[in-house]
């Protein structure tokens, strides 16, 4: 596949995206506030730029799979965002039906596979869409996703293994922001940077700006032509950092105000902007049309998904069976 | 008709379905160019080459976890565990993923794979390789669980495990892969979820599956020469169950005996002890009796373990007891 050209209409659709997904997590945290939302919730705030990136190396019919942090990601990949905060309260229009819930978010038509609750548990199944586009002889990649906590799981060591003696069409990519929940990456292991596990399978593996889109795009860009080509995986370790805490419980007393600070001067969407308004690339009107587009469209999702319905209870057996007539339990 | 062994069943059945549809795939330790560890894929990459066809390493996550993806990305696999007890080691990608996908994802996504090998007891292996999980496999909504007993059940009903589009568990036994017996010469399949009555009797129903069915059939011939008739019923599902044919046999015999080769606390017996109880209570002449293994780890000293497993004479002692007949 071509190179694409980073160019002005890029800067401002990552601009727009990004502000989007920033604001619509952030009115995510304040409806949890208010327990229109429950469960647990994990916030994307200050990695959107890994997700701008690696967006724009993927085609059509690649695929993406993630942990429990996947509100946006789906939204990256065309999925309609009314259906996401529709799903976050648990409403029948969402995208599993209410079943999933924050943690769980699939759009296996636009490409985005989940959405995985148990740390480290969705490492195989990348390698295992990777696998069937292999079989299948499709030219297409799966960019699977993990945390510097995930990838100190046993899964990661199989599905390394095996996908490299398979020459699995499919990029490893560690979010690595620094903490599994409040466990800093150097409490975590004798063995940093991250990058480095994938020397043990002879795996390519490199670190990346994750607060830099243009930076994830040509890694992961570079990544997913080694795999179209058949030389199999590569372990991006793309360093970020999330502003929220782990989840919207987290006290964060494991990290202090400046280092936030520090990181949040650094903020992708401010950086992006920074670059469109330094070239000329829109003008302030345009840019207030921006914010506006994106304020409205955060608005449209919560009133979507607040006037639409609960699933009804009778729901509750549907779609765990591709059998139809599958008969269950009921005492 | 013809005679083949229990392993020849397994091998026809995966052979068979492999010819009808280029996207199933096996997978497993030693299943390739071993011909599998008790020869159940015999031939097979010879035919369909090691694409379809592959060995690898001891990672069970790993290989269940990336036939888990395949299946949710157009392919149908055929995962081999050597035997049920190394599933332990991938049951996150089972329960967690091969029987959740569908529900989480507002039901989008299908995930058509088979998990079959052996399951239980296969000699004096003890405790980590003599374990029998059909009950908690069952347990998990999302899954279905077959335990066939025989060739001719495990042929039609491995093939219909394979056409299925949901994840099936499919429970064989080391010491049944040599049982032989008849199954036709033709295409045939076996639905998932029917019980089968193996033999029909009028004073005690015994409801069981799997190798240990063989011990309820020991037992039926000696009590036959007593005069007592047993009826004895082989779920080969546990998930789901077939109670409607239990239930009835019930109301007939009045009496009812379940033996499992697993530990008593949550097995597939105490769930029929209930449903019986909770449905055809008035038709029952007495408290209903169940033979498992012992409430232990598996031992390995042949004494120990001829005293963890059930044995004939603890059912005839239970069909004896539930007569009330010395």
């Amino acid at each position: 596949m071509a190179k694409k050209r980073i160019t002005k209409a890029t800067y401002l659709k990552w601009y727009e995206d990004m502000l989007f997904w920033r604001k619509f997590e952030d009115m995510a945290a304040a409806l949890y506030i208010q327990q229109k939302i429950r469960g647990f919730l994990h916030l994307y705030n200050g990695q959107e730029a890994i997700l701008a990136g690696s967006a724009y190396a993927m085609e059509e019919g690649d695929n993406m799979i993630t942990a429990y942090r996947n509100h946006v990601q789906p939204m990256a990949l065309g999925e309609d965002p009314r259906r996401i905060m529709a799903e976050l309260m648990g409403k029948v229009t969402g995208t599993s039906r209410g079943k999933g819930g924050s943690m769980h978010m699939f759009s296996p038509e636009k490409g985005f596979w989940g959405g995985h609750g148990i740390v480290g548990g969705q490492i195989p199944l990348g390698a295992g869409l990777a696998f069937a586009d292999q079989y299948l002889g499709r030219n297409n990649v799966t960019l699977t996703y993990m945390g510097d906590g995930a990838i100190r799981q046993g899964s990661w060591h199989e599905t390394a293994n095996l996908a490299m003696l398979w020459k699995l069409p499919v990029v490893f990519c560690v979010e690595n922001n620094g903490y599994a929940m409040g466990t800093s990456v150097e409490r975590t292991a004798g063995q940093t940077p991250i990058h480095k596990l994938g020397e043990g399978y002879d795996m390519p593996n490199r670190a990346v700006d994750g607060m830099d889109p243009i930076a994830v795009y040509d890694a992961v860009y570079e990544a997913a032509e080694r795999a179209r080509r058949g030389d199999g995986p590569t372990l991006l370790e793309i360093r970020t950092y999330r502003y929220k805490g782990h989840s919207m419980s987290d006290p964060q007393k494991y990290r202090t105000k400046e280092e936030v600070a520090e990181y949040q001067a650094k903020d992708p969407i401010t950086l992006c902007l920074n670059k469109i308004k330094e070239k000329n690339w829109a003008t302030e009107e345009e840019i207030t049309s921006i914010n506006q587009r994106v304020k409205d469209l955060v608005a449209e999702c919560v009133k979507f998904a607040e006037e639409s319905d609960f699933p009804d209870a009778s729901e509750l057996y549907q779609g765990i069976y591709a059998q139809e007539d599958y008969p269950f339990i009921k005492n | 008709m013809k005679t083949i062994q229990f392993r020849e069943a397994v091998c026809e059945a995966m052979t068979e379905e492999m010819r009808r549809d280029e996207n199933i795939f096996l997978m497993g330790e030693e299943v390739a160019e071993y011909n599998g560890a008790y020869k159940a894929s015999k031939g097979m990459l010879d035919e369909f080459g090691p694409k379809r066809v592959l060995d690898t390493p001891i990672a069970e996550l790993g290989f269940a976890g990336i036939s888990v993806g395949a299946a949710m990305n157009g392919l149908r696999p055929i995962v081999e565990f050597m035997t049920f007890n190394f599933s332990m080691v991938a049951i996150d990608q089972i329960i967690n993923n091969a029987a959740k996908m569908k529900q989480m994802s507002g039901g989008q996504i299908n995930v058509p794979i088979v998990f079959r090998g052996p399951t239980a007891s296969a000699g004096q292996l003890a405790a980590t390789h003599s374990q029998a999980f059909e009950s908690w496999y069952a347990n998990c909504p999302g899954l279905k669980v077959v335990v066939p007993s025989n060739p001719y059940d495990c042929k039609g009903l491995l093939k219909s495990a394979i056409r299925d589009n949901d994840p099936v568990i499919f429970m064989e036994s080391e010491q049944m892969y040599g049982d032989k017996g008849e199954v036709p010469e033709g295409e045939y399949l076996l639905p998932i979820g029917v019980a089968d009555i193996k033999r029909k009797g009028t004073d005690v129903t015994i409801v069981s599956f799997g190798k240990i069915i063989k011990v309820a059939y020991e037992a039926a011939d000696m009590l036959a020469k007593e005069g007592i008739s047993c009826e004895i019923i082989d779920l080969r599902t546990v998930r789901p169950i077939d109670y409607d044919t239990v239930i009835e046999s019930v109301k007939k015999t009045n009496r009812l005996v379940c033996l499992e080769e697993a530990w008593p606390l949550g097995s597939i017996a105490t769930e029929i002890t209930y449903k019986v109880q909770s449905e055809a209570f008035d038709y029952l002449d007495a408290p209903v009796k169940r033979i498992t293994t012992t409430d232990t780890p598996a031992p390995y000293s042949p004494t120990l373990l001829e005293a963890f497993l059930p044995q004939v004479g603890q059912v005839i002692d239970a069909v004896k007891s539930v007569m009330y007949v010395k």
